[in-house]
């Protein structure tokens, strides 16, 4: 009657002793978490024989695996960002505008003059000056130029669309091509703001993508949100402009299409520059912080190859006039250039702080962010705040487990045992998945966890009164045990599945800490049920070997 | 001594008082309803968006002194509430600030942030401030979403569930349970004007689990004892199920209750209301899954022959061996 195969057996503490083991590492919290430190810098390099005393404080052949502190049991920042992709459009279909002048400009015998128009949208507005019914025509000509978008969704569609309205002609990116671009983006932005943070050296950034354009950002340990924003929402578009003039008002007209950009140091100074950049941040290869002749913090840069011949050529036929340096629209310094500066490398001077020429270097380091960032969500979690929900969360959940042991004891005498022995196992075997997948633990996912330790004896609950039942009619003993799993096995398996749909619903919807919650109340289930139909049902049977009660009392 | 929750042999009448308990039910959904209309919720910046703040200082919070404080910034509507914790000592004093979206701001600057803290420094040059969220508007308009969506899919992921392993009958009256559960708890938030937020739906969603767990179980035993009393009046069929698993529904939710208790009183106060809606969501779900869905299954009838086609509908898991 009540047997249970040898194999199965084993199986069943196999994977018990497998959770402890994987659990047991979250005991050893901090000696842990420095050995893991240690090994990856080993990985990374390091020498072992420097770090042997952090080696040594955990033996390497046993599983390191830690459960993940969220944010707000461990204190950082989160932030929620946009990418305002519609920012590049802007600037692809301007850098399209000399292909299309060239192309319209062969043909001005027919089509007569053009001149581009000032737009707020992202278009080329071409007008035909001298003979505006041309217009159509034009639109065709510059229909050629659209290139097969090269994306998988976008297949068989072109780059541009080109329409004509009145004497003007459009162009704009194609939908398919603004998809394309927007992936690009936000892919380039991902990985600017992923070399940037890491540059700091913080531990364990999460760095995701959540939907099409948004960009989610976790760093653990940092002071404040606002401070990690201005790491990463900076876009550090740094140029080098050539000067036109100098002016005091900011709404004189540059003339052309010049821009007029201010000063940063000089209160209301204006730089009217040319619009088309020498070179570009892109080009560097290195910045560092460094201090000028005279001691100032200032940033040192070095360009690539093709950079520093562009540099270096500039500035051999314009000895004697000014350039600007600029960075997102401001004008960092203006210097007049005294000598060919061959060699591509340089200095930026300012008026900054030694923390300010620090953070330029980082961030032309890391390169500019293709698109602005707008922040829709930020929250900072003081790290003491953290510790003291880790604490709250410790003491409620021994004292939860302590009670609900109590209780099962009193209610079902040596069943409550072997139920409680079942409990403290699915305990460690949520511990152990979660170190296992490197979930993270948040202050709801503790509260899943004492949830989960009050229903786990459900299962069991659901099996003794069962067996109570059977006891009253069945013959003997042993045949109650059995009916009693074997009845209340439909039940047991009916309302955890339901339960287990709410945690899956509730991971699908949740972000951070609501996500915890549903990941440890899921696993809480499966463990429970698993404690519940095996565990326990294998401590009942070995015991029942051993004693061959002719009665029981459940 | 074994302790009893209840008795060992019962053949209480669930439905002696129907009237009664039902009809309470369905008044506090009714009442629910009407402050949820009257009061509406206290929702939380994820719902609306703006900006938390919570200080802890050493002096005692003056509400006044930091409301005049912040006032000064004219950032529009400011909410400020002390915090009580029994873990705090008496150098502790916390206080949440809740600050309305900014116009035309997705999310609030550092340096409005700056500007609250340095104005409440005034005060007390030593507060801290252990948690700063702000959320903007286009984010809470999506969670709003989100969790209506939750909700919904929760409870037709249920009727469904219900309906194929039982009968539709059944699955009315769990999903009917269910929404007598997730109301008086929106009601209770409504009346306390508790904070609610995106962790409250959580909570939500977990009584529905939670609830639905305790209904099944019934549901799974009456099924069983459907086959068994062909001949029974479907009501006295019912009293027996609920007999018959009412100490396993006490045992379940007090060993549920305790574990929550625990957490409520210990747990700290930044989860509180997140537990204090699972708690409460606990007894109403207790209480419905008894006295809600099985009256619902008697009002709209079921069918009353289950040997025929699916006899194995409630046993299919049955051959599952240890």
């Amino acid at each position: 009657m009540l047997q249970i195969d040898l194999w199965k057996r084993l199986l069943i503490w196999g994977i018990v002793a497998l959770g402890l083991l994987l659990a047991l590492p979250n005991g050893f919290y901090n000696r842990v978490e420095t050995y893991n430190d240690a090994a990856a810098a080993v990985e990374r390099g390091a020498n072992p024989s420097e770090l042997q005393e952090e080696l040594s404080l955990w033996p390497d052949w046993m599983p390191s695996g830690l459960v993940n502190l969220g944010l707000d049991l461990r204190g950082g920042a989160h932030l929620l960002a946009e990418v305002q992709v519609g920012d590049v459009y802007k600037a692809r279909l301007e850098g399209m505008w000399p292909e299309v002048r060239d192309l319209l400009r062969e043909e001005r015998d027919r089509l007569g003059a053009i001149r581009l128009q000032d737009t707020e949208n992202a278009e080329l507005r071409v007008r035909m000056v001298e003979r505006p019914e041309m217009a159509g025509e034009a639109a065709a000509l510059v229909r050629g130029l659209a290139r097969p978008v090269t994306s998988l969704t976008g297949a068989g569609a072109t780059d541009i669309a080109v329409s004509s309205m009145g004497a003007d002609v459009i162009v704009r990116l194609s939908e398919a091509e603004q998809r394309a671009t927007d992936e690009r983006t936000v892919r380039q932005a991902l990985e600017i703001i992923r070399r940037r943070i890491d540059e700091t050296g913080t531990r364990e950034p999460t760095i995701q993508r959540q939907g099409a354009v948004r960009i989610l950002i976790q760093v653990p340990g940092i002071g404040s949100a606002g401070e990690l924003k201005a790491l990463i929402g900076t876009t550090a578009r740094l140029t080098f402009n050539p000067v036109v003039g100098r002016t005091s008002d900011p709404d004189a007209d540059p003339g052309g299409r010049n821009v007029i950009y201010p000063s940063m140091d000089e209160e209301g100074t204006y730089y009217i520059l040319e619009p088309t950049p020498v070179v570009t941040g892109e080009e560097l290869t290195d910045a560092q912080p460094a201090f000028d002749q005279n001691g100032r913090p200032a940033v040192n840069f070095r360009f690539n190859p093709s950079g520093a011949r562009k540099f270096g050529d500039y500035t051999a036929q314009n000895i004697g006039s000014p350039f600007a340096i600029v960075l997102d629209d401001e004008v960092i310094s203006a210097p007049v250039i005294q000598d060919h500066i061959a060699g591509g490398s340089g200095i930026i001077t300012g008026r900054f702080s030694v923390e300010e020429s620090t953070q330029l270097a980082v961030l032309l380091r890391a390169g500019a962010l293709p698109a602005e960032l707008t922040f829709l969500e930020e929250r900072t979690v003081g790290p003491e705040l953290g510790q003291d929900s880790i604490d709250a969360g410790q003491t409620a959940a021994l004292v939860a487990l302590f009670a609900v042991l109590v209780l099962i004891i009193l209610s079902y005498g040596l069943f409550g045992v072997f139920a409680s022995v079942a409990l403290l196992m699915n305990v460690f075997l949520i511990f152990g998945i979660l170190s296992a997948i490197g979930a993270t633990l948040t202050l709801p996912g503790i509260a899943g966890i004492v949830l989960t330790i009050g229903m786990a004896v459900d299962a069991n609950v659901l099996v003794f009164e069962r067996i109570r039942e059977e006891l009253k009619t069945a013959k003997g003993p042993a045949r109650a045990i059995e009916l009693g799993y074997e009845k209340a096995l439909s039940a047991i398996v009916d309302a955890n599945i339901t339960t287990f749909i709410i945690a899956a619903i509730l991971f699908t919807l949740g972000s951070g800490p609501v996500r915890g919650f549903a990941v440890t109340l899921g696993i809480g289930i499966l463990t429970s049920v698993f404690t519940a139909i095996f565990v326990t049902r294998l401590l009942i049977v070995l015991w029942f070997e051993r004693r061959r009660p002719k009665r029981i009392e459940v | 001594m074994r302790l009893k929750l209840v008795p060992a042999n019962t053949a209480w009448d669930f439905f002696k008082y129907a009237r009664l308990t039902f009809g309470a039910s369905v008044i506090a959904m009714v009442l629910s309803f009407a402050i949820w209309l009257a009061m509406g919720l206290n929702f939380g910046i994820d719902f609306l968006g703006g900006t938390t703040i919570r200080t802890e200082s050493a002096q005692s919070v003056d509400v006044g002194a930091y409301r005049d404080a912040i006032q000064a910034l004219e950032l529009g509507d400011v909410a400020i509430s002390e915090v009580f914790d029994p873990t705090f000592g008496p150098d502790r004093n916390v206080a949440q600030i809740r600050i309305q979206a900014q116009e035309g701001e997705e999310a609030i600057t550092p340096e409005t942030i700056r500007a609250v803290q340095d104005a409440l420094r005034a005060i007390d040059p030593e507060m801290e401030f252990p948690l700063v969220e702000s959320v903007g508007p286009k984010v809470s308009g999506e969670l709003v979403w989100t969790a209506i969506l939750a909700v919904g899919a929760s409870l037709a992921a249920i009727l469904i569930y219900i309906w194929l392993r039982f009968e539709w009958q059944f699955s009315v009256g769990a999903v009917v349970a269910l929404i007598h559960d997730v109301l008086l708890t929106i009601g209770i938030f409504s009346l306390f004007q508790i904070r609610f937020d995106l962790a409250t739906i959580a909570a939500l969603l977990t009584i529905v689990g939670y609830s639905i767990n305790d209904t099944v179980v019934i549901f799974d035993r009456l099924r069983e004892n459907l086959i068994k009393y062909k001949k029974k009046a479907l009501r006295d069929v019912m009293n027996l199920s609920v007999n018959e698993t009412l100490s396993r529904t006490v045992m379940t939710s007090g060993t549920t209750l305790v574990a929550l208790i625990a957490l409520l009183i210990l747990g700290g106060d930044v989860i509180r209301g997140f537990v204090f809606a699972i708690t409460w969501g606990v007894v109403v779900g207790t209480y419905s899954s008894v006295f809600v869905a099985k009256n619902i299954v008697l009002i709209l009838g079921t069918k009353r022959d289950w040997s025929k086609p699916d006899a194995g509908a409630g046993t299919q898991f049955g051959n599952v061996d240890a």
